[in-house]
């Protein structure tokens, strides 16, 4: 494997286009572990962590960008970015240990296309979007349009993220991000769940996005979940309506850290928790870390 | 697969060495810079035997491509104690008996020592959630966790007194 760390988008989109056998990585968390199980190795590794803007994490007047390579502890260790995303910011620091996320990123974490990444579901729910390198210049999509199943993704060849711009929420909103693992740490989601609530004057539900992971080929938005809550209280029923309609949008898979019909029961019962949480953050009620106890009490 | 010319800081000196292009800065550190107290466990991440300081973060040096390191700050294990005299941390661990193979000790010491150089008053929570990502599989991590919650004291009570730790 030869290495190249070029300093600007235009070198790096040169460098992936001189050779079909070239990868770009970021924090490689991902990519060492790929080759040591077998996969083969790529001829020319293109590192985009000397490039500025790929791991810079900027406050805008009216958006946040985030560096595609910027490791994501920047996002749990900034208290403007957490405390105007926290969901995003616990999903950030989920993503294994602290050696991790001193390497881990956004773009890596959306790129490598497993369906249980934790940071998807929190960035669907901000509506974040891709700003996307290629041959020509650079393109923004949304995130929900990366992935296309595990592993995969509709970047073309020689394409890759060069940030991420997530709009800072309106007034009397809140995010929040669980996920379901055996283990408190160094797990992969067998369930996440991302959940942006906004709240009217009346304290009634203004908007909701909810979004699921770890129990579709990738992660995605639940209209219907949705549509349960717009313009209703948030109370017992309206809440059991979300979790039967996050319930019945999981198509997942069977494996040894959960069964089908555990990983549907639990994205019902997330959906609620993650709703209230993010309900209480959106009426300025302070709330804890809630990744850490999966919102539990 | 060809070899890259790699100067960095290590441990706080100037080094330059030459290492495989595709191959990890564990491996270099090991066997072109010669610094044996950087384990390899799992080799994927999870276990933290290799956690290494790179520019004053804690990584897993299994997870970096050797070339990364070009330019970067690098402290491993050798470059915790200060001379002849160990760093607090090593110091609790050793009183405290908190090692039985010592295979994973090196990476415990550098999560706890990035830890306490950004949180000097950690609780045991707090401690426990640093070093998740370092497998001990020998024994309990009690007294790992108590050992470093006594440096941190111990670092404390230093600072105040205006001694040097």
């Amino acid at each position: 494997m030869d290495y190249v760390a070029p300093t600007t988008i235009e070198d790096a989109v040169g460098a992936l286009s001189s050779t079909p056998e070239s990868r770009v990585f970021a924090g490689a968390t991902d990519l060492i572990p790929q080759i040591r199980s077998g996969r083969p190795e790529p001829g020319l590794l293109v590192d985009l962590k000397r490039i500025e803007r790929l791991t810079a994490v900027t406050e805008g007047a009216n958006a946040w960008t985030i560096g595609a390579a910027a490791p994501t502890s920047l996002l749990t260790e900034d208290p403007g970015f957490s405390n105007q995303f926290p969901g995003l910011s616990e999903a950030a620091g989920l993503i294994g240990s602290d050696q991790i996320q001193n390497r881990s990123s956004l773009g890596g974490n959306l790129c490598n296309a497993s369906p249980a990444a934790d940071s998807v579901p929190a960035m669907l729910v901000n509506e974040a979007r891709a700003v996307v390198a290629t041959a020509g210049g650079t393109r923004t999509v949304g995130v929900g349009e990366i992935a296309t199943g595990p592993g995969r993704t509709s970047l073309a060849p020689g394409e890759f993220i060069v940030e991420f711009e997530v709009d800072k929420p309106p007034a009397h909103s809140g995010d929040a991000y669980l996920r379901m693992t055996p283990r408190t740490e160094m797990d992969i989601a067998v369930v996440g769940v991302g959940v942006r609530i906004t709240l009217d004057a009346d304290g009634n539900c203004a908007e909701a996005r909810i979004a699921v992971g770890a129990v579709a080929p990738t992660a995605r938005r639940v209209a219907d979940a949705e549509a349960a809550l717009v313009g209703q209280p948030i109370n017992d029923d309206t809440l059991a309506a979300v979790a039967r309609a996050a319930s019945a949008a999981c198509d997942p898979i069977d494996d040894k850290r959960g069964t089908i019909a555990y990983r549907k029961q639990v994205t019902g019962v997330l959906a609620k928790r993650a709703v209230t949480i993010a309900a209480a953050r959106a009426a300025g009620e302070d709330t804890e870390n809630a990744a850490t106890t999966n919102g539990a009490h | 697969m060809s070899r890259t010319h790699i100067n960095c800081t290590i441990n706080g000196d100037q080094t330059d060495f030459l290492s495989e292009s595709g191959g990890s800065l564990l491996n270099a550190l090991r066997d072109d810079v010669g610094l044996m107290g950087v384990k390899e466990g799992c080799g994927t991440g999870d276990c933290g035997a290799c956690s290494v300081l790179m520019d004053d973060r804690v990584t897993c040096a299994c997870l970096i491509f050797a070339p990364e390191a070009e330019g970067r700050t690098i402290v491993t294990i050798e470059g915790l104690a200060n001379a002849d005299e160990l760093h607090p941390l090593q110091q609790c661990f050793l009183e405290g008996a908190a090692l039985q193979c010592g295979i994973c000790t090196p990476g415990f010491l550098m999560a706890a020592k990035a830890l306490l150089d950004k949180n000097p008053h950690p609780t045991e929570t707090e401690v426990r959630y640093a070093l998740a990502g370092n497998l001990c599989r020998c024994t309990g991590y009690d007294k790992i966790i108590r050992a470093v919650l006594d440096a941190a004291e111990g670092m404390r009570a230093s600072a105040q007194t205006g001694d040097a730790a």
